[in-house]
């Protein structure tokens, strides 16, 4: 091996330490976490998931974080597609400022839209549901999809879609049958940073929900500030929330790297 | 400015190869003359990029020895090598200006810059890019970033040897020819000695003073374009060579002569002894439709402009087409004529491999 | 070069639609207050520009901006070298490739919050594994609650940890895609590693590296759940950035007006910065 590997080795320990410890954390019980400092789980328990996966306001809390997150991959990926394949094959008036005006859209802090957002949501009645979670997160998710689908489409040669039109190809059957396959990866990215950034976020899931689409991040905080310090359920629940995201990750391993690197700046 | 010599190489790209057919390069002897301009030419994935790699040391080869005027540099990387390589796609350093590119082989090795600076002028002059010293490389069309790729290999008098690989590949095609005869002058400029590593018969042909040809990791004919074309020495060379390719038709041995679909062949010259399977060689353009000589049938008649190409099916054999060039009157497809073969271009090859010696000549 | 064709509107419609739903009404809503005073009861007065005035007068935006300023510059300065070398670093092929990109993605996949709660518990003095190997081990008095050296420390060491690895993918992504023949041509000239990186590597780099800098500023800039969670702002103010001193602003204090002229601020300056930046980045190129 080279010497130089011990750079990305040394990196990961790094990175794997802390979730050491919150997973180390999650077996252990309440006395041995308050009574001092050990490095291995003295008596492995399983109290901390149990309890999560046996209460209904935690484990509903997981419930809805994937609905929301799922419905706003596949609505911020769907209404995606068709405005980056007009990005990415037309000119049309005033594209290039649309294009800028949607990326300015991931620049801006959530904190600023948190109240406006609650008191939007709140006048169409649709604070506390699952869809407008979903709704809002599209305010950063459409446009990174946008970008990361345009950068994959241009990497298409048009004669593709040339070809189908004089092949006798209608537009949508073209673009299910013979676009959307060819660009199959690029969608898979597209969703997993959609999931992604839908997934980790706090602080507009939270504003926007009080009990029935709480979702597990806020169930979270709430518990480390009203009961304590609950360490061990804390540590509990933070590590299930990695899961989700572990799993996504193993599927498009081959693609994360890419995903980023076709947008246009 | 060196002699190259290559002792012996084998070559695979698998750790533990078991036979022959694990090897990308299997057995290699073969001397480089100082100063020669040498094609290298092969269908892809013949072994010539290997080789190429292994004489730039980028390869270090599984068995045998590379020499430099006797040295060996085997296991020397390629900067100590003193080589210059040009790849198939123009590899220049994007920020730098054209003549940054130039310059930076020699600043690499700790050249003054006066030195540099009176170099690379010289060079550009030599590739036309004077006008274009200033600018940016990054903004250049694909033929002068292949000239700075080459530049950047002439500028080091010290080189021992330049090597193409395929450089022609995304130039435009009415430039190619230009950037061709460039070379080639350049080559009698500087006199370095170059290999031209292709898959096209013309760049090689055209370029070359010496000509190797490859197939499956073997050389199989080391040859002048002349002898290439007119006394291949491998059926491999006769059809690879030339357009149409030399027809190879298959024969049979019988009393001390070469019969063709039951028809006796006169050949160049005594048939070497040995045991194999037997193949006749002619080259389309010593065909010819005369009075007398193998009756066939037309099958295809192509326009090629100057002259006209006749397939024709001989009697008495299943398939075989044969080719014949002619310069006037081509007959039509269905009509029976005669075929014949000037005996002294008619030759056979024994398992590839020529098996006849010309008359009064040597094999 | 692409068609003209206006029909890219009705492509574009759904997108517009529902980003300017989430983007344009929020932002009337906070125009609105910006320009107005209240004292509660829903009743509202014209206050003209006078809370852009207060705010940008005010020594808590100014200390919370230059706090986000310090934050923002020094994750930069460690997160884009280290992404670059641990790229550099990174096997190109084999085994340990998905393994890597895997291993080092996985902290931009955890819920925000819980980074900061993990990160709390990892650094808890006398309970958690960095709090006691330094207080313990090491000896040195590490307690972030009470010390805001600590602190500061504390959530530049998390921050470097929850996103360093986005410039490392994104790195890695220019660099393999750069030929082999380039590695081979710099090797001939006699170039050097240095030389290999300024003139090869670099040079490949950029267009990834300024999306790189561009995301880690402005999600820089915007944080807000991680400190939160880990140091709630403390100690005393001494982590309280820019959008943590917001929210502070309008949920907990209901400062409407300040709190609406500052977010407008504070998005013009992140705007304009991505925009001055953006602009540098792409200067010399011609497409």
């Amino acid at each position: 091996m080279k010497k130089r590997a011990i750079i990305p080795i040394l990196y990961i320990i790094f990175l794997m330490l802390p979730v050491y410890w919150l997973v180390a954390m999650s077996f252990k019980t309440t006395q041995e976490i308050l009574g001092g400092f050990s490095l291995f789980p003295q008596r492995w328990t399983l109290a901390s998931y149990r309890t999560i996966l046996t209460d209904p306001t935690w484990y509903w809390g997981y419930i809805n974080s994937i609905i929301y997150v799922t419905l706003n991959t596949v609505i911020s990926v769907t209404v995606a597609l068709p405005a980056a394949y007009a990005f990415s094959r037309w000119r049309f008036l005033g594209d290039k400022h649309l294009f800028f005006w949607l990326l300015t859209n991931r620049m801006a802090p959530a904190a600023v839209f948190a109240l406006p957002f609650f008191q939007l949501y709140s006048a169409i009645g649709l604070f506390d549901t699952h869809l407008a979670v979903a709704l809002a997160h599209c305010l950063f998710n459409i446009p990174l999809a946008v970008w990361i689908l345009e950068g994959f489409m241009r990497g298409v040669p048009k004669e593709l879609d040339e070809t189908a039109f004089v092949d006798g190809y209608s537009f949508p059957r073209f673009f299910a049958r013979i676009f959307l396959p060819t660009i199959k990866s690029g969608v898979g990215v597209a969703a997993f940073f959609c999931f992604m950034f839908s997934w980790v976020e706090l602080l507009l899931a939270k504003t926007l929900t009080a009990v029935y689409a709480k979702p597990i991040a806020a169930t979270m905080t709430r518990t480390a500030s009203s009961a304590g310090y609950e360490l061990g359920l804390l540590a509990a629940a933070g590590t299930l929330t990695i899961i989700p995201g572990a799993i996504v990750i193993w599927f498009v391993r081959n693609y994360i790297a890419k995903g980023f690197a076709l947008g246009r700046v | 400015m060196a002699k190259i010599t290559l002792d012996g190489l084998r070559h695979s790209y698998m750790p533990d190869p078991k036979g022959p057919q694990d090897y990308a390069l299997k057995s290699l002897d073969v001397e480089w003359q100082d100063g020669g301009a040498y094609a290298l030419l092969g269908p892809s994935g013949c072994g010539k990029s290997t080789l190429l790699n292994i004489i730039s040391g980028l390869l270090v080869p599984s068995q045998g020895r590379v020499l430099f005027d006797g040295r060996d540099v085997t296991a020397l990387p390629p900067d100590r090598r003193n080589i210059a390589q040009v790849f198939q796609f123009p590899v220049i350093y994007d920020t730098m200006s054209v003549f940054d590119n130039l310059a930076f082989p020699l600043r690499n090795r700790g050249i003054e810059e006066s030195r540099v600076t009176s170099r690379v002028h010289e060079i550009a002059e030599m590739l036309e890019l004077t006008s274009m010293l200033k600018m940016r490389a990054a903004n250049l069309s694909p033929d002068n970033k292949q000239k700075i790729s080459m530049g950047r290999g002439l500028v080091r008098e010290d080189v021992n040897v330049i090597m193409f690989d395929e450089p022609l590949t995304v130039i435009d095609p009415h430039l190619k020819w230009k950037l061709r005869s460039k070379l080639k002058e350049l080559h009698q400029k500087v006199g370095v000695t170059m290999i031209y590593v292709t898959h096209d018969q013309t760049e090689a042909l055209t370029f070359a003073d010496q000509v190797v040809v490859m197939q499956e990791g073997e050389v199989v004919q080391i040859g002048t374009p002349v002898e290439l074309f007119e006394r291949p020495a491998h059926t491999f060379v006769g059809h690879f060579i030339g357009s149409p390719g030399m027809n190879v038709l298959p024969a049979e041995l019988r009393d001390g002569a070469a019969w063709f679909a039951g028809h006796r062949i006169e050949l160049e010259g005594p048939i070497t002894p040995g045991e194999g399977r037997h193949e006749i060689g002619i080259r389309p353009e010593h065909v010819s439709l005369a009075e007398a000589g193998l009756p066939g049938r037309v099958r295809k008649v192509m326009d090629m402009g100057r002259y006209w190409i006749v397939e024709a099916i001989v009697e008495g054999s299943d398939k075989t087409r044969v080719a014949a060039m002619v310069q006037s009157d081509p007959t039509a497809v269905g009509d029976a004529v005669h075929l014949a073969f000037r005996p002294d271009q008619t030759r056979l090859y024994r398992d590839g491999r020529i098996a006849t010696t010309r008359q009064g000549g040597n094999a | 070069m692409r068609k003209v064709n206006q029909k890219g509107w009705l492509f574009v419609l759904p997108v517009v639609i529902l980003v300017a739903f989430n983007a344009l009404v929020p932002m009337m809503t906070v125009v609105n207050y910006s320009v107005q005073e209240t004292f509660g009861n829903n009743q509202f007065f014209w206050h003209g520009l006078g809370w852009f005035q207060d705010i940008l007068r005010s020594e808590r935006f100014h200390a919370a901006l230059g706090r986000q300023v310090l934050f923002t510059v020094t994750i930069l300065l460690i997160e884009v070298p280290l992404g670059i070398a641990i790229a550099l670093a990174m096997p190109r092929k084999g085994f340990w490739v998905p393994v890597c990109l895997v291993t080092m993605a996985l902290p931009m996949l955890i819920p925000w919050n819980v980074v900061g709660a993990m990160w709390n518990i990892f650094a808890l003095p006398d309970i958690g594994l960095l709090g006691y190997f330094l207080n313990h081990v090491l000896g040195i008095d590490y307690n972030m609650t009470r010390d805001p050296v600590a602190a500061w420390i504390t959530i530049i060491v998390m921050d470097v940890w929850h996103w360093t690895s986005l410039v490392v993918l994104l790195c890695y992504a220019g660099l393999v895609s750069i030929p082999d023949a380039y590695y081979q041509a710099a090797r001939i000239d006699g170039a050097s590693n240095w030389a290999v990186f300024r003139h090869i590597q670099l040079p490949k780099m950029k267009h990834v590296l300024t999306i790189a800098v561009l995301l880690r500023f402005m999600d820089s800039f915007n944080i807000y759940t991680e400190p939160f969670v880990l140091t709630g702002g403390g100690p005393g103010n001494s982590t309280t950035l820019l959008s943590i001193d917001l929210v502070k602003m309008a949920l907990g204090q209901f400062d409407l007006g300040p709190a609406a002229a500052m977010s407008l601020i504070y998005f013009s300056i992140t705007l304009l910065v991505s925009w001055l930046f953006y602009t540098l980045m792409t200067r010399h190129d011609t497409h």
